[in-house]
């Protein structure tokens, strides 16, 4: 198909679609209803922006809170991460308890809901009466929680990626005369890391979403300024601020890996 | 007869039931370059990896300069700076640049000055005439400039031995001749190595002694000429008749 027919062929699906689902919006018995409930432009706005007077919070304001948690937590679980796989990888019989635990860690948080992780962390770690660790925002328990998740995750990325490298890099590393350190640090390392880059993107997107689950703990980010609007205005237009907010925070990113993914395997096709 | 650089007694490697070698025992002599052929899966690069530590021995004993490598106190790094080691593919570091490639083991291995590290690579570059792809990465090299890149990479350490393993078989057929030259060029200088090859023109023409290895055994060792001209083993003879 050329591409000029292309794009005249993508763009009427597309409309179709999207006229399709108008329609119904329109057309259905509860259409009015549904459309005053979730699209109102004066609830949007007003959520978006929050109104002190009536207690409301802005949903544009608790999405900030999000992205200070996910930032944090994301530097956090890069660092975690990569301990855990270096653990886990390393050889030494000095260390053969951590190996243990470090499987065991990756073996726990993985299969734990997330959910319950901050429940215990969030609500946990303040019962323990532990001074000024007892005593943090909701908001830092989330972060506590969600590295704690998502270290297990990307541990195991950062393991695979390790494995990827081929064990002549090692040999040959090795027989420079290089310790087993060195070799990780200036010859594995690098080459895994690229590696991992898409699938380490993929996991920093779930994470920002579910910097939302710490809503449960009393955090106001967007979703629970998103609730707290929906509760008192009896309209759910706040939700879909929130949810068109945390689109344009994931969208970037997951388009930003889908590229450096095509980019990686033009590459490799180029190289056989 | 000179110094032995590389001894092994009666070293022997099992793969859980498989027996790779099975008691073999072989002296390096240095300036000496022993060819060590065979079928593929006979062991012979089992046994270089064994004599640079990479594979430890199920038994029998190696030893450097006199000095027994099966000693548990012994700093297995520190042994194989001075053993260098080529591989059939290459395993150029993709990573960094040609430079940094060949720099690498001078800077974090024998902890040398980045610019007597840097010096000593350019001219090792400079000598196999890749200087001006020194800022490159590997994969733009042709295969023959990646495996003279890799030979320099282990001969930047300025190892007392060189064990090359069967580092013309990845290669274009075109691309053989460049690497063997440099070879050449190496055992007319006197570097010792240790060389497993399928390139029997090339053993009769450089190597000082020439090892047979059939099913994990050396089963014959003598010069150039006395293996290829009168091979005492049937086995080595029925070798040799496959290969010319």
């Amino acid at each position: 198909m050329s591409g000029r027919r292309a794009i005249v062929a993508s763009s009427l699906s597309s409309l179709l679609i999207v006229g399709a689902i108008v329609a119904i919006l329109y057309l259905a018995p509860g259409g009015a209803t549904v459309r005053n409930a979730f699209f109102d432009p004066h609830s949007m706005w007003q959520a978006l922006v929050g109104d002190p007077s009536k207690g409301l919070s802005s949903v544009g304001k608790g999405l900030l809170t999000n992205a200070w948690m996910f930032v944090v937590a994301e530097a956090l679980v890069l660092v975690c991460g990569l301990l855990l796989a270096w653990v886990r990888l390393s050889h030494s019989p000095v260390l053969f308890p951590f190996r243990v635990l470090s499987t065991m860690y990756t073996d726990v948080f993985r299969g734990v809901p997330i959910l319950l992780v901050i429940f215990v962390v969030g609500f946990g770690v303040p019962a323990l009466q532990l001074g000024t660790i007892s005593n943090q925002s909701p908001a830092v328990y989330g972060v506590a929680a969600l590295t704690i998740t998502y270290s297990a995750y990307v541990a195991e990325v950062f393991r695979a990626g390790i494995y990827a490298v081929p064990q002549g890099q090692l040999l040959a590393a090795r027989s420079l005369g290089l310790a087993h350190s060195t070799t990780m640090r200036r010859v594995i390392l690098p080459q895994a890391v690229r590696t991992v880059i898409p699938p380490l993107l993929n996991d920093f997107i779930s994470l920002q979403k579910d910097t939302a689950l710490v809503s449960t703990l009393g955090a106001i980010e967007a979703t629970r300024a998103a609730q707290i609007y929906a509760s008192t205005e009896f309209n759910f237009s706040s939700y879909t601020v929130a949810s068109l907010l945390f689109l344009a925070l994931t969208i970037p990113l997951t388009r930003f890996t889908d590229r450096l993914i095509a980019k990686d395997r033009t590459k490799r096709l180029a190289n056989v | 007869m000179s110094e032995i650089v590389l001894s092994l007694a009666n070293v022997t490697k099992r793969f859980g039931d498989h027996e790779v070698l099975e008691g073999v025992s072989l002296d390096l002599h240095s300036h000496e370059v022993v060819a060590l052929i065979g079928h593929s899966g006979s062991g012979k690069s089992t046994l270089l990896r064994c004599a640079n530590l990479l594979e430890p021995v199920s038994s029998g004993a190696i030893s450097l300069f006199g000095q027994n490598l099966q000693d548990p106190n012994i700093d297995e790094d520190a042994v194989r700076r001075h053993i260098g080691m080529v591989f059939q593919s290459f395993n150029l570091f993709p990573h960094l640049s040609v430079l940094d490639n060949v720099m690498l083991g001078p800077i974090h291995s024998l902890k040398e000055p980045k610019e007597i590290a840097r010096e000593r690579a350019l001219g090792l570059l400079e000598r196999i005439g890749l200087a001006n792809r020194a800022q490159e990465f590997p994969d733009r090299l042709s295969g023959g400039q990646q495996q003279r890149v890799a030979i320099v990479r282990s001969l930047a350490m300025q190892p007392a031995l060189l064990l090359l393993d069967e580092v013309t078989s990845a290669l274009d057929p075109t691309l053989v001749g460049e690497v063997l030259d440099l070879l050449r060029e190496l055992a007319a200088q006197g570097t010792t190595m240790l060389i497993a090859t399928h390139e029997m023109n090339f053993c009769r023409e450089v190597a000082s002694r020439v090892a047979f290895l059939h099913q994990g055994r050396l089963v014959e060792i003598g010069s150039a000429k006395e293996i290829f001209e009168s091979p005492q083993h049937v086995e080595t003879k029925r070798f040799l008749e496959r290969v010319s």
